[in-house]
């Protein structure tokens, strides 16, 4: 079984082999001409006022939290995805059973409609 | 042992280039298509037809000055390029582009690895890409190119959830998360007529993911410049928009694989056929993609790009919640009928 | 050749740990964050946990971390201090925690304590994504449902505490 994930460790050894033998090449190519306006933010022409990494809306930190939540629900379907025919054979709880976990998911979304943490305006 | 491991690393090989090639190749026919669609030639002075083009264009941007802006943070700077391209070219390696052959007296399949996680493995990297993208529109210090990452990000994790839901369908009916197993459950029935709606979901939500039109809010020319990649020139521009074109054509490819029977042919067998057979195989896989590819490049110059909060509306509120109808809908069918 | 890749994960997972404590760049720290998650997803591969290594980057690498990130990157902290002064109270619980933890892997080390339990029964084939099923919807049905109403108690929770924010 471990066998079959053999390749992706080899493969991942030479991609990042790859990557690091381009970066390497192409710094030996290019050209270096420095001059100071050339390391300024470019902003369409006009001289960069203030530092760039300010604060930005709290909205996507709130987008961030609930995905968390929700990426978590989605990882549970996927082991009931697979023995949800064999399961069946049983009797059908297994429906049942997903039945009251999304049911609890879809609460939360639509709690998460109502108090507008999904509006952008 | 050895013969195992020279095998791997050939498919490897195989792949990388093949991708490396087909992004080159797919980045002129974008320009092509843009030009067929504008009423006009597109590049055509680089060899004939321009299909010399990927080549002066790759040759260009590896011989070009490489700014690192005076305020960046330079380590992370550095790194998001490579943090997009490596998982867009790992990605690829359990699809399976062929049925296979039989050499040196073993099976060969055409795929890197055949694991049996193989659709949570590619929605596992396709999860880790989002760092390239944040980090380097953070680190750039630019104010452009930290809204492109926080917007783009923002937009792929809200979209990863309809990707994954739609998958379930397909799940349940499988029953297995190998990708071989979805295609051979896929001979004589594609999954688009079971699951359509999934298909529509899924199509959707990997446009989305890719950043391509209309959801290129990450880069939005008109309003950011070019979004998190502003500042970055040369070779590690060029490392972006491989990552980006490698991730095109990987979500090609999957859709083929998930819904449109992968590598098989329709009514055609192609695993008795041999070696004929396996020749099929990646034709019939090949020419499947290409059209999504092309699909892809038709979106791009007939559809005008959505506002921010349209894209979150599209995916939280229409999406998701059409998903867990179709899941359900499916499972009780599945129960019931 | 398991054993070798168990060395080269545990190393970077190792190294990775460290530099999240060490460093004084909050940034680097989240990085060297999602590098220890993946080299441990690397070890449960090795442990044959093939579902658990792809959940592990998944939930953390592809969404806890990303979370992390974006509070960083909102609140825009400086470097932070390189060390704690004697007086700060957090030293002093800083030390006891240290002192708690290495008697722990000193104990475990030396087998005088058995933190980990009897495994039960085979190894082989416990990890995949099947048997994972198989055991979560019949033996682990409760813990399960239990599981949603938690992650619906979070979900409320994250947003009222945003609610201000929010209209």
């Amino acid at each position: 079984m471990l066998g079959e994930y053999l390749p992706l460790f080899f493969l991942g050894v030479i991609v990042f082999g790859l990557i690091a033998v381009m970066l390497f090449l192409v710094r030996l190519l290019q050209p270096k001409r420095r001059s100071e306006t050339d390391l300024e933010p470019y902003e369409s022409g006009t001289t960069p006022t203030s530092f760039a990494r300010t604060r930005f809306s709290v909205k996507f930190f709130i987008i961030a939290i609930i995905f968390i939540i929700f990426d978590i629900e989605v990882v549970f379907m996927y082991p009931w995805a697979v023995v949800f025919k064999e399961l069946l054979n049983i009797g059908t709880f297994i429906f049942i059973e997903m039945l009251t976990f999304l049911g609890i998911l879809v609460v939360g979304l639509i709690y998460v409609w109502k108090m507008g943490a999904l509006e952008w305006d | 042992m050895l013969t195992d491991i020279a095998i791997i690393i050939t498919k490897i090989m195989i792949v990388i280039g093949g991708t490396f090639t087909a992004v080159a190749y797919l980045i002129l026919a974008e320009r092509k298509v843009a030009g067929f669609v504008q009423e006009r030639y597109g590049p055509n002075r680089v060899g004939i037809w321009g299909l010399l083009q990927p080549i002066a264009d790759g040759v260009k941007t590896m011989l070009k000055e490489d700014i690192t802006p005076a305020k960046a943070n330079r380590i992370i700077y550095h790194l998001a390029p490579a943090m997009v391209l490596a998982p867009a070219l790992v990605t690829f390696a359990v699809v399976p582009f062929g049925s296979g052959i039989d050499a040196f007296g073993r099976h060969i399949a055409f795929q890197i690895a055949d694991i049996n996680i193989g659709i949570l493995f590619i929605f596992a990297i396709t999860s880790i890409g989002v760092y390239g993208v944040v980090l380097g529109g953070w680190s750039s210090n630019n104010k452009y190119s930290l809204l492109g990452g926080v917007r783009s990000s923002a937009q792929m994790i809200s979209y990863e959830l309809a990707l994954g839901l739609s998958v379930v369908g397909i799940l349940l009916l499988t029953g297995s998360l190998r990708l071989n197993d979805i295609v051979e459950a896929q001979i004589g029935m594609w999954n688009v007529f079971r699951q359509p709606v999934a298909f529509m979901i899924f199509l959707v939500a990997v446009f989305a993911e890719t950043n391509r039109l209309p959801f290129d809010l990450a880069e939005s020319e008109q309003e950011l410049i070019a979004g998190y990649h502003i500042e970055y020139s040369g070779f590690k521009y060029s490392m972006f928009m491989l990552g980006e074109y490698s991730n095109i054509i990987t979500a090609s490819a999957l859709i083929v694989t998930l819904f449109f029977g992968g590598w098989t042919v329709p009514f055609i067998d192609v695993t008795k056929l041999g070696h004929l057979g396996a020749f099929l195989s990646v034709v019939s896989f090949a020419v499947k993609t290409g059209f999504f590819l092309f699909l892809y490049l038709w979106v791009r110059w007939t559809l005008p790009r959505f506002r921010y909060d349209q894209l979150m509306h599209l995916g939280w509120k229409i999406l998701l919640p059409l998903a867990l109808l179709n899941l359900l809908f499916t499972a009780a069918w599945i129960t019931y009928v | 050749m398991t054993e070798s890749l168990f060395f080269i994960f545990a190393t970077m997972a190792i190294v990775s740990a460290l530099t999240v404590v060490v460093t004084r760049n909050p940034i680097y720290s989240a990085v060297s964050l999602v590098i220890t998650l993946f080299s441990l997803a690397g070890i449960f591969l090795l442990l044959e946990a093939y579902f658990l290594a792809v959940v592990q980057i998944i939930i953390y690498a592809g969404a806890i971390m990303v979370l992390f990130l974006f509070v960083i990157m909102l609140l825009n902290p400086g470097k932070e201090a390189k060390f704690l002064s004697l007086t700060d109270p957090r030293t002093l619980i800083v030390t006891l925690l240290s002192i708690a933890f290495i008697g722990m892997i000193f104990s475990l080390v030396s087998g005088s304590v058995n933190y980990i339990g009897e495994v039960m029964g085979s190894v082989e084939e416990l990890g995949t994504t099947r048997n994972i099923g198989l055991t979560l919807f019949t033996k682990y049905l409760l813990p399960f449902e239990i599981a949603s109403l938690l992650l619906l108690v979070a979900l409320v929770g994250a947003v009222l505490m945003t609610k201000r924010n929010l209209r």
